[in-house]
């Protein structure tokens, strides 16, 4: 469903160059949920960005669904690959209710029936019609991020881009968010590549991870290689053993990898 | 861990008036300190935040703060005036705030930012002071702090401006540390080693650390101590080690609910809330 391959991505030139993503291949198969894992800075979700267009890809190459994948994508890609970010709090406009936050991707490409469609999204994501004409601002943290989620779902996608889209909501919360997207997977046969920094979220979510660190994937393993607690990567055994919790023997032996 | 008690909150209480009526943030919390790592954990909204910032008087009206009794070493913190206060905090008790973004000078270095908390206290020269903020820098595990002294807030990255708060918190040499989420932001790497200068300190200067986070495995393995909260009450207190073999629900419930890496389940449990526990009763 999803192949890259040697990709790159530098931000700026000169002095200031920053090589986010240093050469990476991976591929996700129709109907799995892919895992992203690494720590601040380690290009994981550059990756996401670049897949779907927001970030430029300098070398390389990005397959979707068999089909190359250049700079500019159409408005055919967005119905099939759609993104849901991090910080609800950022992604939804303000100023627009969430009938009209839903009924944007529906106008932008021409789909018919708002009404049946915006309705169906929010009985998708657990919400009831009465959230229809609130605001953002009166919404919980979980409550936004399911509309977020409806928001992709919308159009109907293949592939789901997730970019941490737990970490800024309370655990209880999050059970509750991570269980709607398996459910939704399940229901809507949808692909997911899920980035995140917590391991757990990862090994609770997908079948097979990559690990990145400094822009490049330091090991590639399915979850049960994970469970079974033999990483072949020191890297990867220092960021399970932080995960874990804190011990003071093993924080005084952390080193950091480049 | 020494028995002797640093702080002891009796029955604190904050209120908020706002337009939709009054929000009790906290509703008659107690509990005492030694020179020990106390954790409290709660959600979002249970009023774990506003705790710690009660204690250091930085709750400003027309938020209400009421309680019997605050006491720390010797003084009730209740009866102090503000010019006792500004001896107190900073100099005896220091907090480390969630968001350094919000909390450091936009247009002062974070060198001087270190040097001048600690000046402020100490009758350190100028030259005292800067070594003293190099050195807390290189505490806090940042590997070029004679660059880093020069830097502006917006140069740094998230999770270096927090350990440059730690840092800055620890300049003055605190008998009391009040962290709010201090390694949220952090790499859990880092995190590990931030927690370990937290640790140390706790252990070699008898140090007491209010370790307030969302993070049930995180307190559990660092902490000594654990107080959950919910809904501005403190519902359950036990021995971190002992976390899992909480008895309350709503701790049993927030430990179910997180995806765990060595056990694979289906759908995780959530948790279901019961009115009851808000009046402080077990079901």
């Amino acid at each position: 469903m999803i192949e890259v391959e040697n990709l790159s991505v530098v931000f700026g030139h000169g002095a200031k160059t920053v090589h986010a993503v240093r050469g990476i291949t991976f591929h996700v198969a129709a109907g799995e949920v892919f895992g992203l894992v690494g720590e601040s800075g380690s290009g994981k979700s550059t990756v996401l960005r670049a897949l779907c267009g927001l970030a430029p890809a300098s070398a390389g190459r990005i397959a979707i669904a068999g089909e190359m994948q250049g700079k500019r994508r159409d408005r055919a890609f967005y119905k099939r690959v759609q993104m849901v970010f991090q910080d609800p709090y950022a992604s939804l406009h303000p100023r627009h209710t969430v009938d009209r936050i839903l009924s944007e991707p529906i106008a932008i490409h021409g789909l018919g029936d708002a009404d049946a469609r915006i309705d169906s999204a929010l009985a998708d994501v657990g919400l009831g019609p009465t959230f229809r004409f609130r605001y953002p601002h009166q919404l919980s943290g979980g409550q936004r991020q399911r509309v977020a989620i409806a928001r992709a779902l919308i159009l109907e996608p293949k592939i789901l881009l997730l970019d941490e889209p737990t970490s800024s909501l309370d655990v209880s919360v999050q059970a509750e968010i991570l269980n709607l997207l398996t459910r939704l997977k399940r229901e809507h046969g949808l692909t997911y590549v899920l980035v995140s920094h917590n391991l757990a979220v990862i090994a609770h979510m997908c079948a097979r991870l990559v690990v990145m660190n400094a822009g490049r994937i330091v090991e590639e393993m399915t979850v049960d290689q994970l469970r079974a607690g033999a990483p072949r990567e020191a890297y990867t055994r220092q960021l399970l053993r932080a995960s874990i919790g804190y011990d003071r023997a093993a924080a005084a032996e952390m080193v950091t990898f480049d | 861990m020494n028995d002797a008690t640093l702080l002891a909150v009796d029955d604190l209480s904050v209120r908020f008036h706002t337009r939709h009526g009054v929000v009790e943030a906290v509703r008659g919390v107690s509990f005492a300190l030694g020179r020990e790592r106390l954790g409290i954990v709660g959600e979002s909204g249970s009023g774990k935040s506003v705790t710690g910032r009660a204690i250091l008087r930085l709750v400003p009206p027309p938020g209400e703060v009421r309680a019997k009794r605050i006491a720390f070493d010797g003084t009730d913190l209740m009866q102090c005036d503000e010019v006792a206060m500004r001896d107190i905090r900073g100099r005896r008790i220091a907090m480390v705030m969630q968001d350094p973004k919000f909390s450091l000078n936009p247009v002062m270095t974070v060198g001087r930012q270190i040097a001048e908390a600690y000046r402020a206290h100490g009758q350190g020269s100028v030259a005292a002071g800067r070594d003293r903020a190099l050195d807390m820098l290189a505490a806090v595990r940042i590997r070029d702090p004679a660059r880093v002294y020069d830097l502006y807030p917006h140069e740094v990255s998230g999770g270096m401006g927090q350990r440059i708060m730690i840092a800055m918190m620890l300049a003055p040499d605190p008998d009391l540390l009040i962290a709010d989420e201090p390694t949220s932001a952090l790499d859990v790497t880092v995190q590990m080693q931030v927690l370990a200068i937290l640790d140390d300190l706790v252990r070699q200067r008898g140090m007491g650390l209010i370790f307030i986070s969302h993070d049930l495995n995180l307190v559990a393995s660092f902490c000594d101590r654990v107080l959950i909260m919910y809904a501005g009450r403190v519902v359950e207190t036990c021995r971190a080690a002992e976390l899992a073999a909480a008895r309350h629900p709503y701790t049993q419930g927030l430990l179910q609910s997180l995806p765990r890496v060595d056990v694979p389940r289906a759908e995780l449990p959530t948790l279901m809330r019961d009115p009851a526990w808000r009046d402080g009763k077990l079901p």
